[in-house]
């Protein structure tokens, strides 16, 4: 039972993580319908931004924690939208409605540029750092096993729900986010009302950027040790969770991100460690031979 | 906007994505990590993105209008000129042997790899229209059946080389059986998540295929019962031939042997284009439902695309492991399966004549890159490139993926678009592009 | 020949088709007409297999006596074992395959039977080729009625609109059915090519197929229809010949409009 309720409380930081990610690759699916290969690197270069706006400030002799973290975030956020934009600027505007697969194979170009750039850049060795918020508190102790619920792990819901908070008033309470929805409705439609669907779908890019960087963010405080790689495995469950949660569906993707985290905690937790990502991966085709459209997705019916 | 201040503004873009990753780096020390200011390298990309932008804008002076005109005459002069570069293609790659250079031979046997795995994968592509991002897991499944049955069973190559295919095959239909009713994405994303299922399985099932490690001492395959062994006694190549045994007779057997299975794809896939099978795949890429509306059974069509599709996979499988003697789960990661997509996309799908065109400027590309780069690295020596010299084989990927995002920028539909029909009444005429779908599956 | 009875068809809280029943016979060409959202292509759609009834029976009998029951069978079987081809309101042609290519495409279970489980024909052996010439022979034939053989090579996707119903209708012709549906046919075309569309559609019930078709063109409706179904709002309303039709008050009311709020998606 103890241990049952730490791997929830593991699970379901892990997949606030995922769902981080998952709202992004929901959101630009939604409006343009295409899988933006590329998010998992930039969730990977937003941690990144993250390890180096830590040391940097280190360095510069902030001492005070929460203000470290708090332009952490924002610089990595910032950084991580203006990438980004530029994804979508460089490789996939000038093949807007252009055929279905170039696009994609642009994408994984994309995906493999970032990789590299951040390998060669930053060198191919793992990166560690020391917690940086240390300590937790003991929510009980049975049978010789205690139950943590670390402060990092509470930071991590915290943030999270606040930044989702944020992001769902921006997408239903504003004229930006009512954009968004045209664009996602019919981008045709909204571009001979007047509206910028290019503006639209960059702004779209560099949301889904921003929340990837928190997450990375969140990634690289959890877990202490970032590489060049962490991007595709992340990203490729992150769509997991998206398709899971049905794509287009933002509460979806949120949702879908938990349930791959807790799948993926549980299975290491009472199967095995090696086969985490073959549970989460077999929990995915499982679900789609039996709802094809996600979780919270849409049932389309087909037109004839 | 005038090109001067684009090209600055670009710049200042740049400075801000390189300015913290470039211009900052983490190195680990003896007390953890410790960041260092990089200046000069940045400087350096900054200023080659400016003068990169301004390169391109005054390149591209020509109207969007033009660039699509320009296109279609380049696809049509290609497509024309068909006709004379299949057989010349043809011809050089028979002859390559001759040149006796190991080092074209090999490069030879790479690029027809993937111009067979290209071909099979085209299969489900490009003439289903089915996105099948996990194909590397037919080339492993194709591999490991390969090694396996030889090492434990003492098989030889040519009586693996059916099996193989046979279990790629299963493995495709299996799969295949509960996603194919899937649509679109659904099926790219659940097919990228079989090829990590795949490997991670190849990688953790230790007592069979020997984890991490890999197996090792796959034996070559023979000619004829005559094996290439060094030894050159009475059973093997040179004895029989009573010549000198040299290990370059052994790469060049090789060499016709992936010639000889990619050229077995090509006719098989030529062959099914033909007939009602290939048809229909075709005219499931273009409408699923009226496929259905005529009485096709829509899941056994893909089904069988899926399937022969990962049979010349599986082929190429045992080829590689053969080849190689050593096989490891690290040679069947998603970048082989997106290197596959990406010939078959560039190569303009369905088109088989592109398919190698796209393989060989691929992957020579990437090799000829590999040799400039470590030629560059040498030439290097001065205390100016002294952090540099040493990581420019490291940007041979950057630079892949850049290139990848160029060439669908500057030919979506990849270097020969058109698509031939299979059968006429009086005459063949080339179908444009703009008609021809790539499917929804 | 199609009894349709008891049929109904929902989607979530939506009563689409309500309790339709009809009868096509043999040899007739029958008609469903109705107002805009009267549910004729969901009707449609249940009967050629898109959809699956929430309840109700759709039972063809074939002239040999066999019958078979639609709204249990799967969609390719349909078209393949029960003999029901049918075209789409927004023509769905194999736009970059050549119009041979499309007649030979529907005639691929003749066809692949031919093939020898693919092998024979892949090593060019077996009864494959002379298939492929009757297959080409059919399709020629098809092509001649509908004026396009001088077309035969060219894209489909690239003929004029008028050109691309006509080879659908071939097309679905192709799979040599006993029953043939239509939706919205003369849709879109000029009144020189909706009365080539009459004389075709007279041609294919010479030949010994019923037609049932959905359509909104009364022209097209009045003069060619031997027996007319109209529904309103998924009910059936009336049914008789085009002269009982056109009489019947409960079918002019309909047409004039009223409540045109509530009406459900077809």
């Amino acid at each position: 039972m103890a241990y049952a309720l730490q791997q929830l409380i593991n699970g379901v930081t892990l997949g606030m993580i995922y769902g981080l990610i998952a709202v992004g690759y929901t959101m630009v699916y939604g409006i343009i319908g295409m899988i933006n290969f590329a998010h998992g690197d930039v969730f990977m270069v937003g941690s990144f931004l993250s390890l180096i706006a830590l040391l940097g400030l280190a360095a510069l002799g902030i001492t005070s924690v929460p203000l470290a973290l708090a332009l952490t975030l924002l610089f990595a956020a910032a950084i991580a939208a203006l990438y980004g934009w530029t994804v979508e600027r460089v490789a996939y505007r000038p093949l807007r409605g252009s055929f279905r697969l170039a696009p994609l194979i642009s994408a994984i170009g994309m995906s493999i540029t970032l990789q590299n750039f951040v390998q060669v850049s930053q060198g191919a060795r793992v990166k560690p750092i020391d917690a940086v918020i240390p300590g937790g508190i003991q929510l009980m102790d049975r049978g010789g096993f205690a139950v943590q619920l670390s402060w990092m792990q509470i930071a991590i819901v915290v943030i999270t729900l606040t930044i989702l908070a944020i992001f769902t008033w921006l997408v239903t309470r504003t004229p930006l986010g009512r954009t968004m929805r045209a664009c996602e409705q019919d981008l045709k439609m909204a571009a001979l009302l007047g509206i910028d669907t290019d503006r639209t779908i960059s702004l779209t890019f560099v949301i889904g950027a921003a929340l990837a960087a928190v997450a990375g963010f969140m990634f690289l405080l959890y877990y202490g040790v970032i590489d060049f790689y962490i991007g595709f495995i992340a990203g490729i469950k992150a769509f997991t969770a998206a398709v899971l949660g049905g794509i287009g569906s933002l509460p979806g993707a949120v949702l879908g991100g938990l349930l791959i985290g807790l799948i993926e905690v549980f299975w290491s937790a009472y199967f095995s460690v090696e086969y985490k990502d073959v549970a989460a991966f077999s929990i995915l085709v499982i679900a789609l031979i039996f709802l094809p459209t996600g979780i919270l997705g849409r049932a389309e019916v087909e037109k004839v | 906007m005038t090109p001067l201040r684009d090209a600055f503004l670009s710049a200042i873009v740049a400075l801000g994505l390189c300015g913290p990753l470039v211009g900052l780096v983490t190195t680990s020390g003896d007390r953890g990590l410790s960041i260092h200011a990089r200046p000069i390298a940045t400087a350096v990309v900054v200023g080659l993105v400016f003068l990169g932008r301004l390169a391109i804008l005054s390149w591209r002076g020509r109207t969007r209008a033009e660039a699509v005109q320009a296109n279609r005459a380049f696809a049509e002069r290609i497509t024309r000129a068909g006709k004379y570069v299949t057989p010349v293609l043809l011809v050089a790659a028979v002859a390559l042997p001759f040149t006796g250079s190991r080092y074209y031979i090999d490069l030879g046997t790479l690029v027809l790899t993937y111009i067979m795995l290209g071909w099979g994968l085209n299969i489900v592509v490009g003439l289903a229209g089915l996105l099948d991002l996990g194909y590397v897991a037919f080339y492993a499944v194709g591999a490991y059946s390969y090694a396996i049955l030889a090492t434990t069973f003492g098989l030889g190559f040519w009586t693996c080389l059916p099996m193989a295919g046979i279990l790629a095959a299963m493995w495709g239909v299996m799969l295949g059986f509960p996603v194919l009713r899937l649509r679109g994405d659904y099926l790219a994303i659940v097919t990228l998540a079989f090829g990590e299922i795949i490997r991670i399985v190849l990688t953790n099932w230790v007592s069979l295929t020997n984890g991490p490690n890999g197996i090792t001492g796959i034996p070559r395959p023979t000619l004829f019962g005559l094996a290439f062994s060094m030894d050159g006694g009475s059973g093997t190549f040179a004895g029989f031939f009573n010549i000198e045994p040299e290990v370059i007779q052994r790469i060049i057997f090789l060499y016709y042997v992936i010639l000889g299975l990619a050229l077995l794809t090509n006719w098989v896939s030529l062959r099914l284009r033909r007939l009602p099978l290939g048809r229909a795949w075709e005219a499931l890429r273009e409408d699923e439902i009226a496929c259905r509306s005529l009485g096709i059974n829509v899941r056994n069509t893909k089904l069988t695309a899926f399937g022969i599709g990962a049979m010349f996979g599986g082929f190429a499988g045992a080829f590689f492991a053969t080849r190689q003697a050593f096989i490891s789960p690290e040679s069947f990661t998603f970048i082989e399966s997106a290197t596959v997509l990406a010939i078959v996309v560039l190569g303009g799908l369905g088109s088989q004549l592109g398919v190698a065109l796209a393989a060989v400027v691929m992957i020579g590309g990437l090799e000829a890159l590999r040799d400039f780069l470590s030629f560059l690295g040498d030439q290097m020596n001065s205390e100016v490139f002294a952090g540099i010299a040493s990581e420019l084989p490291l940007y041979r990927m950057l630079i892949f993926g850049l290139a990848l995002v160029v060439m669908m920028i500057l030919r979506p539909r990849g270097l020969v678009s058109g698509r031939t029909p299979s059968v006429a009444l009086t005459t063949v005429k080339e179908i444009a592009p703009d008609l021809v779908a790539q499917g929804r599956g | 020949m199609l009894s349709v009875s008891g049929l109904t068809m929902r989607f979530g809280g939506l009563k689409a088709v309500d309790e339709l029943s009809f009868e096509a016979r043999a040899g007739d060409i029958t008609a469903v007409i109705g107002p805009n959202g009267a549910g004729k292509t969901t009707v449609f759609n249940c009967i050629t297999g898109f959809y699956r009834p929430t309840v109700g029976t759709i039972v063809l009998t074939h002239p040999d006596g066999g019958t078979y029951p639609l709204q249990r069978m799967p969609g390719h079987r349909i078209a393949s074992a029960a003999r029901v081809a049918r075209t789409f309101q927004n023509i769905r042609l194999f736009a970059g395959m050549t119009v041979l290519e499309n007649l030979l495409v529907a005639q691929h279970n003749t066809l692949m039977a031919a093939t020898g489980l693919g092998v024979l024909a892949v090593l060019g052996l077996g009864r494959y080729r002379a298939a492929e010439a009757a297959g080409v022979k059919k399709a020629r034939h098809w092509l001649d009625a509908i004026g396009l053989t001088a077309r035969a090579d060219d894209p489909a996707g690239a003929l004029p609109y008028g050109a691309q119903r006509r080879l659908e209708i071939a097309r679905a012709m192709c799979i040599d059915p006993v029953l043939l549906c239509l939706d919205e046919p003369a849709a879109g075309l000029n009144p020189r090519e909706s009365e080539e569309l009459n004389q075709l559609l007279l041609r294919i019930r010479q030949e010994g197929c019923s037609l049932l078709l959905i359509e909104h063109d009364m022209g097209v409706v009045m003069r060619i229809s031997d027996h007319i179904v109209v529904l309103d709002h998924g009910k059936k309303i009336s049914d008789g010949t085009p002269a009982e039709v056109r009489a019947d008050p409960t079918v002019i009311a309909a047409y004039l409009g009223e409540g045109e709020e509530d009406e459900v998606p077809a």
